[in-house]
């Protein structure tokens, strides 16, 4: 029996991303004031895709406000872990004071990474609003009182399943797979 | 998944014991604190749990406010300590006053002491995280990691590149870890100071010998200019530190006889006007200041390394 299974093929990908586009561009309009932070490692992929699409398809727009934000040292689980993760670099050149953060991430699953993101996004200033859009939610698997305001593809899935994104840049192939089990991937 | 890397050690208590990989992850953690010291909030929580003590037996400026300062921007609660103001006057042992400050849940241990092998000694019979802050005359790893970190950023990879230590090799514990961790990261070294100051068998470490100055800064890429300890001195090495001066002091015409310039470094405390006159020591050469704040970022990762491994 195969343990994975594409919860997501190649063409539904790219039309959830255009989605998730269009539901910023509905909120945000000219993205004035506005800025997006994707959420190192995988979170950038995303970010990366949408800040692209956006900058082609909005021909009045100004360069949009980008960053990616490395969440490493603020995580809980800290000497906790068996290993300690290695950082990404975090690339905000500029202060949140006063802006709307739209935070970019992969899965949301626990809720910790957005947790340590928002206690690492402080250190940016104070932000008018924080919004987040994710291409997974596991709404079933939270720890924290975090929920998303853009969702790709929401899944059900038990505790022991592992939800992977794919992205073209890194596996040749856009799409998102489920495992049953953690030891599977 | 992310990628996950380990430091080979508990402690940090010489170069000799740390692999080139230990450096490599080292070097790695630092660019990522580099980038946390140059934000507006320059302070992270990652060490908020974990209460480190420094214990300082011996003076010390740069090291120690580094340590604390890196400590403090990884949120550590931080203990100081100074044996000049402490029972360590009334006799009690290094063994005991550690113990007893262990025994308030204390988690890493910062130590500088006078005597080489100090920390070994600690770190075999006590539980804690050490980190070498400098014993005696054996080895100092926090400066020399900064030291080649600091080369690094200005010319990339140390492989094959040629660095020249100056001055008082023998009484130097930032000589013996700079040899250490640059010969692990594939550069040539060579030391130059006078015969009296260069210890008898030093060439078995692979180092080139010399007794030039001259010849050596125009061997050199990296010139990194060590200060005489006097202190440590109870019998005359040279004449005067006049004569010092003159034979193996670096001053600007010698740099400007050479026919590439050079990069200055020095660990500090400066001498001016005996190992390094003041003009190379504020030269546009020199990257004395860069080392000073790479001393944070670097004793940041090794701090947060160690304390990631319990």
């Amino acid at each position: 029996m195969s343990a994975e299974k594409v919860i997501l093929n190649h063409e539904r990908f790219a039309l959830t991303i255009e989605r998730l586009c269009q539901q910023l561009v509905e909120t945000y309009d000219d993205f004035s004031n506005t800025c997006l932070i994707g959420v190192q490692p995988r979170g950038t992929y995303l970010s990366e895709r949408i800040r692209t699409r956006l900058q082609s398809s909005i021909p009045d727009i100004a360069p949009l406000a980008y960053g990616k934000l490395d969440i490493t040292f603020y995580r809980d689980d800290f000497r906790r872990r068996e290993k300690p993760l290695t950082p990404s670099v975090t690339e905000i050149n500029f202060l949140v004071e006063n802006k709307n953060v739209v935070l970019v991430d992969d899965v949301l699953y626990t809720g910790r990474t957005i947790q340590a993101a928002l206690t690492a996004l402080n250190h940016f200033g104070r932000p008018r609003s924080v919004e987040l859009l994710v291409l997974v939610d596991r709404r079933f698997n939270r720890h924290l009182p975090i929920q998303a305001d853009f969702i790709g593809l929401t899944v059900d899935a038990l505790d022991e399943a592992y939800v992977r994104v794919q992205w073209q840049e890194t596996s040749g192939e856009d799409q998102i797979l489920l495992y049953s089990s953690k030891e599977d991937v | 998944m992310s990628i996950t890397q380990q430091l080979s050690t508990r402690h940090l208590l010489g170069i000799k014991y740390l692999l080139p990989e230990d450096i490599q992850l080292i070097f790695e953690t630092a660019d990522s604190f580099k980038e946390v010291i140059n934000r507006p909030i320059k302070k992270v929580p990652s060490l908020r749990d974990i209460t480190i003590v420094n214990l300082f037996f011996e003076d010390s400026t740069r090291t120690r406010i580094s340590f604390e300062l890196a400590e403090k921007r990884l949120s550590a609660d931080v203990l100081n300590f100074s044996a000049s103001a402490s029972s360590v006057k009334k006799g009690e042992t290094l063994l005991d006053t550690v113990n007893n400050i262990l025994s308030m849940k204390v988690d890493m241990v910062v130590m500088r002491h006078p005597a080489p092998g100090a920390p070994h000694f600690l770190a075999r019979h006590i539980a804690a995280n050490i980190i070498n802050a400098g014993d005696g005359t054996h080895e100092h790893p926090t400066q020399a990691l900064l030291d080649a970190y600091s080369i690094r950023e200005q010319l990339g990879d140390l492989r094959g590149k040629k660095v020249a230590i100056f001055g008082d090799i023998l009484h130097s514990r930032v000589a013996l870890s700079n040899i250490f961790c640059l010969k692990k990261l594939g550069a040539e070294v060579t030391v130059c100071g006078p015969p009296t100051l260069i210890p008898k068998h030093l060439h078995e470490l692979g180092v080139g010998v010399s007794y030039d100055v001259r010849q050596t800064l125009q061997w050199c890429d990296v010139a990194n200019v060590l200060r005489i300890q006097m202190e440590r001195q109870d019998i005359k090495y040279f004449p005067s530190l006049r004569e010092y001066a003159q034979h193996f002091g670096i001053n600007k015409a010698l740099l400007h006889s050479l026919d590439k310039p050079i990069i200055i470094m020095h660990p500090g405390p400066i001498n001016r006007g005996v190992e390094i006159t003041s003009d190379v020591a504020d030269s546009e050469h020199s990257i004395i200041l860069q080392q000073v704040e790479n001393g944070v970022a670097i004793r940041m990762a090794v701090l947060y390394l160690l304390a990631a491994r319990n």
